[in-house]
């Protein structure tokens, strides 16, 4: 049996729809009317400026040890060199955490 | 969540990191301390952590049980360190490595951790620990020196990095006192330190003490990145 609990693709992009709003909401700033799996993340048109990208990856991190008791470290060094970034869009930030998790559940 | 401040101490076993824990649980507020080995002391207001702050996950694993029990973090004082006197040429890579391991890759571990949880509530006092070793450039310590150069550096670049998310990061650097570390020094050693001093004595806990409650105190919001020797030393 595993020991992990099961996280599909709809809740882990409702975990960063979630978490975006927030962060936003923090920040401050004006949040855009929609969201959609396209909307970006890093780099031009984004909606986030750097702190709130951080606090973004901290903020999933901890949702998902909280709601779902997965440890991850979103920020990993492989993160970090990949050519194409996995936090350009809510679309790839999604794919990289189920990535993430799928390796973890496989590994642990 | 709870309503009083919550403080982390590592290195509570003994020492300056055990009277901090006193200092804090006394003024009423929820310490969680940490070591590698569990001290022979207990606290009303204590929890005590078996970790070993080298160790990323041991270190998670304690932020993650602060969350869960307090549901928040005021104040992180990253006192655990080791120090070894030796010469340079006599200096085995084992005891670098150790020494940098638990002196910068420690505080670095339990400040990226323990931030992540302050930041939360936009609220944060970190106060990192060095020592007069670094201003005095002591012989015999070049590699505990070096490793505290560099939690000086990374406390002053975090004071950047984590000042918009309400965290201060400052750092205390005490003057011997009567503690282990310093039990290996030679005493004429010791007297050639408090002669090269502005103040002329040992420091004492309540020195550290003092500068810590400064430091952490919530109108200090606006003292940030800095170093402040004890003894007048640098």
């Amino acid at each position: 049996m595993s020991l992990f609990t099961s996280i599909d693709r709809t809740t882990v992009a409702g975990l960063v729809f979630v978490s975006l709003r927030e962060v936003i909401a923090q920040s401050g700033q004006q949040a855009p009317a929609e969201f959609s799996e396209q909307t970006t993340l890093l780099g031009r048109n984004a909606v986030l400026d750097s702190l709130g990208m951080v606090t973004l990856i901290v903020e999933l991190e901890q949702q998902l040890e909280e709601q779902y008791n997965r440890t991850l470290t979103l920020a990993n060094d492989r993160a970090m060199s990949q050519k194409n970034s996995p936090f350009r869009t809510v679309e790839t930030l999604t794919d990289y955490i189920c990535g993430l998790l799928a390796e973890e559940s496989t590994n642990g | 969540m709870v309503d009083r401040e919550v403080v982390l101490i590592t290195g509570t076993r003994k020492g300056i990191g055990r009277h901090l824990a006193e200092h804090f649980a006394a003024r009423g507020a929820l310490v969680e301390g940490c070591s590698r080995e569990t001290p022979d002391w207990g606290l009303e207001n204590y929890y005590h952590h078996k970790v070993d702050v080298t160790d990323e996950a041991q270190v998670r694993q304690m932020i993650s049980s602060i969350q869960k029990r307090h549901g928040r973090l005021d104040i992180l004082l990253n006192n655990a360190g080791i120090a070894s006197m030796n010469h340079i040429l006599l200096t085995p890579t084992a005891t670098v490595n150790r020494i940098m391991a638990t002196n910068f890759l420690g505080t670095l571990l339990v400040c990226r951790e323990g931030a992540k949880l302050m930041q939360r509530r936009r609220y944060g006092r970190i106060v990192n620990f060095s020592t007069i070793a670094v201003p005095f450039r002591l012989q015999g310590e070049a590699i505990y020196a070096a490793s505290k150069s560099a939690v000086e550096t990374l406390t002053r670049i975090l004071a950047r990095e984590l000042g918009e998310l309400g965290i201060t990061c400052n750092v205390v650097g005490p003057t011997p006192i009567e503690t282990d570390l310093i039990k290996a020094v030679p005493p004429e050693k010791i007297r050639n330190i408090i002669n090269d001093l502005a103040v002329k004595r040992l420091g004492n806990f309540a020195d550290v003490t003092n500068v810590v409650d400064f430091f952490v105190r919530p109108e200090s919001e606006y003292i940030t990145g800095q170093v402040i020797y004890l003894g007048g030393a640098g």
